[in-house]
């Protein structure tokens, strides 16, 4: 089986500019020239390529486009970071609920309607004055999609896969985050189905913020285990 | 298999790109690339395990290079030829054979909330009880599967202790070669930095590891 970059690309590579009418490189160049992908290069007529394999299926009758635009539309719109923060704004504020999400983090999870697809397993960890939790999938890119939404590219990566386990305090130190020779670290390796959620602390001085308030605060770097929760004026990662 | 993409603990992969505000897809393509996946998961023709283990077949410079999204387009192009959904000639030509017959897609839009909601339970009811005891020291064995496994490198040969019973769940080793689900109890085991590293790690540290009842033997 020729799975190599070449071979594959060649194969259905050769069906995008036939499918197409391509008849050179150029178009797809618009794309992602702005950002700096961790030394990988995306061939530009990546563009053509899927487009063939869509035409293709569509022509099948495998797929249906309709379909495809709404799972583009429910993780580019709908399921995101802004879902976990509610969840952790809740705990942060009703002591019975956060015992429930910590003893049994996907139906507690569901109240809010959170649920399905690379969140089907679901495991809260609390961070404390004692324990800072990070999360990392070593071997792929396991990340807890009905909360989380898809997985940043930096969390996909070679670098944080590769580091997160074997010196945490290191990649800790590059998010901004220094912990404290005294307390645990703990990395949680998502090896198996379960998924992960990070409940981080509730920052000093929040009292007189609401639910809805405190949400507005949590962001995805702190759910993931790379970030604290901060108020506002104490300033954020840049 | 010791593929590269087994790389918790390895060195020299450079600094972590932190992208500011990062966008969910950086091109449409990655978005179409996405959906073709899970589109294409609704006809049962592989399971999550085969499609992870056919992202680690891709070789290991390869693996390096490509953008997530590419091996996500890898895989599902070799998938498809794999289970003949589609053939190779097909995949070749971007011309449909003119002996296939036209399929009804497996999912269509009003189904997509219902597919995502649901999900896929990996979890399964087994009448054996779980075979190691909280807080029982173990020890992850020290084997090396030529094919799929969630067995980190890093972790072979080392002890651990249970620290929690995560359920029954489907065995990724068998269940991607399509050699049948399996299903046995999976733990939370607790490793200490200092087992994994050596003295460079923290005396407090410790790295949680989901593992599979295969994985283990007492300590």
């Amino acid at each position: 089986m020729d799975t190599t970059r070449r071979g594959f690309l060649v194969a259905a590579g050769a069906a995008g500019h036939e499918a197409s009418g391509a008849t050179g490189h150029g178009q797809g160049h618009d794309h992602d020239h702005d950002h700096d992908h961790d030394h990988q290069v995306v061939p530009s007529d990546l563009t053509l390529r899927v487009k063939a394999l869509e035409s293709l299926l569509v022509d099948k009758g495998l797929v249906d486009r309709a379909a495809l635009d709404a799972l583009i539309d429910t993780y580019e719109h709908k399921v995101g970071p802004r879902n976990g923060a509610r969840v952790v704004a809740r705990a942060w504020v009703d002591a019975d609920y956060k015992k429930r999400l910590l003893a049994d983090a996907t139906s507690a999870i569901a109240e809010f309607g959170f649920s399905g697809r690379q969140g089907e397993h679901m495991v809260a960890v609390e961070n404390t004055p004692q324990v800072h939790n990070l999360v990392v999938c070593t071997l792929c890119s396991c990340y807890p999609w009905p909360v989380l939404g898809l997985p940043p590219i930096w969390y996909k990566s070679a670098p944080y896969r590769s580091r997160a386990v074997i010196d945490p305090r290191g990649v800790l130190r590059e998010f901004g985050v220094d912990v404290p020779e005294e307390v645990e670290v703990r990395v949680w390796d998502s090896t198996a189905e379960l998924r992960y959620l990070v409940l981080p602390e509730r920052p000093a001085a929040s009292e007189k913020l609401s639910e809805a308030e405190l949400a507005v605060l949590v962001t995805r770097d702190a759910m993931v285990g790379v970030a604290k929760v901060t108020l506002p004026q104490q300033g954020s990662r840049p | 298999m010791n593929g590269v993409h087994d790389m918790g603990g390895m060195q020299g992969m450079g600094p972590i790109q932190y992208e500011k505000n990062e966008p969910v897809f950086h091109a449409p393509w990655e978005g179409r690339t996405l959906a073709l996946n899970l589109a294409m998961v609704a006809w049962r023709k592989w399971n999550i395990d085969a499609s992870r283990h056919q992202i680690e077949l891709i070789p290991a410079a390869d693996y390096l290079w490509m953008s997530y999204y590419e091996k996500w387009y890898a895989r599902l192009v070799e998938l498809l030829a794999k289970t003949g959904l589609v053939t190779r000639t097909e995949l070749e030509s971007g011309k449909v054979a003119p002996s296939s017959p036209k399929a009804t897609p497996a999912l269509t839009a009003d189904g997509v909330p219902r597919m995502l909601a649901n999900g896929t339970l990996a979890s399964r009811e087994i009448a054996e009880g779980p075979r190691f005891q909280l807080g029982q020291q173990v020890r992850a064995r020290n084997i090396h599967p030529a094919g799929h496994t969630r067995l980190p490198r890093y972790a072979r040969g080392k002890l651990g202790t249970i620290d929690r019973h995560q359920g029954a769940f489907v065995f990724p080793d068998t269940n991607a070669h399509f050699l049948g689900e399996k299903p046995q109890h999976v733990y939370s085991v607790r490793f200490a930095a200092r087992e994994l590293w050596g003295e460079q790690a923290s005396p407090r540290d410790a790295v949680y590891i989901d593992m599979w009842d295969d994985y283990l033997e007492p300590a």
